[in-house]
């Protein structure tokens, strides 16, 4: 493969990023995506009208948020009395036992990010919606890219199965209107992810400011 | 076989955040991070395979409290229950849950040990320039990296019981230290699997007299 080695920076080539390897851009049709021919890591995909739909998502999502947080995830009952939790309860629980580390763990894990998530890729997105430049594009995908792993709204929800699986051998326990506003959250969250494409973005960006 | 082409061979470094490749040469000139997306650059992660060690050797230390310690006390009727994360997973089982159990022991049990062992056998292998089966070390890594954040179930699980089952003397969970050694134990990998440098994997692939 015969390189241009002389660029300041590129994007007509992209290095691997789990093995370094370089590919040129080749032009993919929307709906496909390029691998590394070394190591198999993705490289790229395109989607049809990727900002737009990913938009949508995280507006979507966002609602879902907004509900998941306004009724009781799970209900429990026991010779007459009843207890019911809301999605932020269970840092609070930490934290008022006494386990402050785990209270902001679990706050930072189930509320904080992935609001965050919503919250940049919304903030992100609309300006662009209107032919308008976000505040800070570049710290907001920086944001975005670190955010990420710390958002497990998915791995919170298989908590919620596990802990009504538990309570139902002692006590009735039934499903709020919450969990099910909570779980299409993140859904909407993961489609928000798989349609943005990263490359379409910094190209709009660049049209936006030229 | 000659040397396939890399960003560290051409002599550039790809940004770690949005992908752009940079010239080392640009780099210098301006004193810059990336100018797309204004992050540090870096051509591998910076003392990759010393954070790892340090990481996975803390970690693996908090995994003894974190499974010795109860993680949860259940009080009813005054009796009380106490478990450790093994005990629990055994109470799902017995209670006939078998799934569930199945998914608890993956997620708390199975999972961070893999974890633990799966990135010192990546760190060994580069550290001793092992050349071979990279696309299957490249995979373990990925596949390491996605599991990893799975383990949180049980932290979820007793936040919600705890916040839940606090009707005094008939029913009330608390929380147990081992909870916190097992919190420590997720997030500390999850660092440890950021820390490692999957592009060591295959660096210096087809340079094998070089030093
Ligand atoms: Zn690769
Ligand atoms: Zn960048």
């Amino acid at each position: 493969m015969e390189i241009d080695k002389n660029f300041s920076y590129t994007e007509a080539l992209v290095a691997c990023p789990e093995c370094d390897l370089i590919h040129s851009v080749p032009k993919i049709r929307e709906g496909e995506q390029g691998r590394c021919i070394r190591c198999g890591a993705l490289l790229f995909v395109r989607h049809k009208n990727s900002l737009n739909r990913s938009l949508a998502f995280a507006l979507t999502g966002l609602m879902f948020f907004i509900l998941a947080n306004m009724f009781p995830l799970l209900t429990f009952e026991m010779e007459g009395q009843a207890e019911s939790n809301r999605l932020i309860d269970g840092a609070i629980a930490f934290w008022n036992a006494g386990y402050w580390e785990l209270g902001i763990v679990v706050f930072i894990s189930s509320v904080v990010a992935p609001l965050s998530v919503l919250l940049v890729l919304i903030t992100l997105l609309l300006p662009m919606q209107f032919g308008r430049s976000p505040f800070s594009p570049q710290f907001q995908i920086r944001l975005l890219t670190h955010l990420k792993p710390w958002a497990m709204s998915e791995i919170f929800i298989l908590g919620i199965f596990v802990a009504f699986v538990k309570l139902q051998d002692f006590a009735d326990v039934s499903v709020g209107l919450s969990l099910f506003a909570f779980v299409l959250m993140v859904a909407a969250t993961v489609m928000a992810y798989l349609t943005l494409d990263e490359g379409a973005l910094w190209s709009r960006l660049k049209e936006i400011r030229a | 076989m000659t040397a396939p082409v890399t960003a560290k061979s051409i002599g550039a470094v790809s940004c770690h955040v949005c992908g752009l490749l940079v010239s080392n040469r640009y780099i210098a000139e301006h004193m810059a991070d990336c100018p797309r997306c204004d992050a540090a650059l870096h051509s591998r992660k910076v003392n990759s395979l010393n954070r790892t060690w340090a990481l996975l050797i803390a970690a693996a230390i908090l995994y003894i409290p974190a499974n010795v310690y109860p993680v949860l006390t259940l009080i009813s009727f005054g009796r009380s229950t106490t478990n450790t994360i093994m005990g629990g997973v055994i109470e799902l089982a017995q209670s006939g849950q078998m799934v569930i159990a199945v998914i608890v022991f993956v997620a708390s049990v199975f999972v961070p040990i893999f974890k633990i062992a799966a990135l010192l056998f990546l760190v060994i292998s580069v550290q001793s320039r092992l050349k071979v089966q990279q696309r299957k070390r490249a995979l373990l890594y990925r596949f390491t990296e996605f599991i990893g954040r799975w383990s949180m179930i049980d932290i979820f699980m007793i936040s919600i019981l705890i916040g839940l089952v606090k009707l005094q003397a008939l029913a009330t969970v608390t929380a147990g230290p081992g909870a916190i050694a097992f919190a420590a134990v997720v997030i500390i990998t999850m660092f440890a699997a950021m820390s490692f440098d999957p592009r060591l994997i295959w660096d210096d692939e087809g340079n094998d007299n070089d030093g």
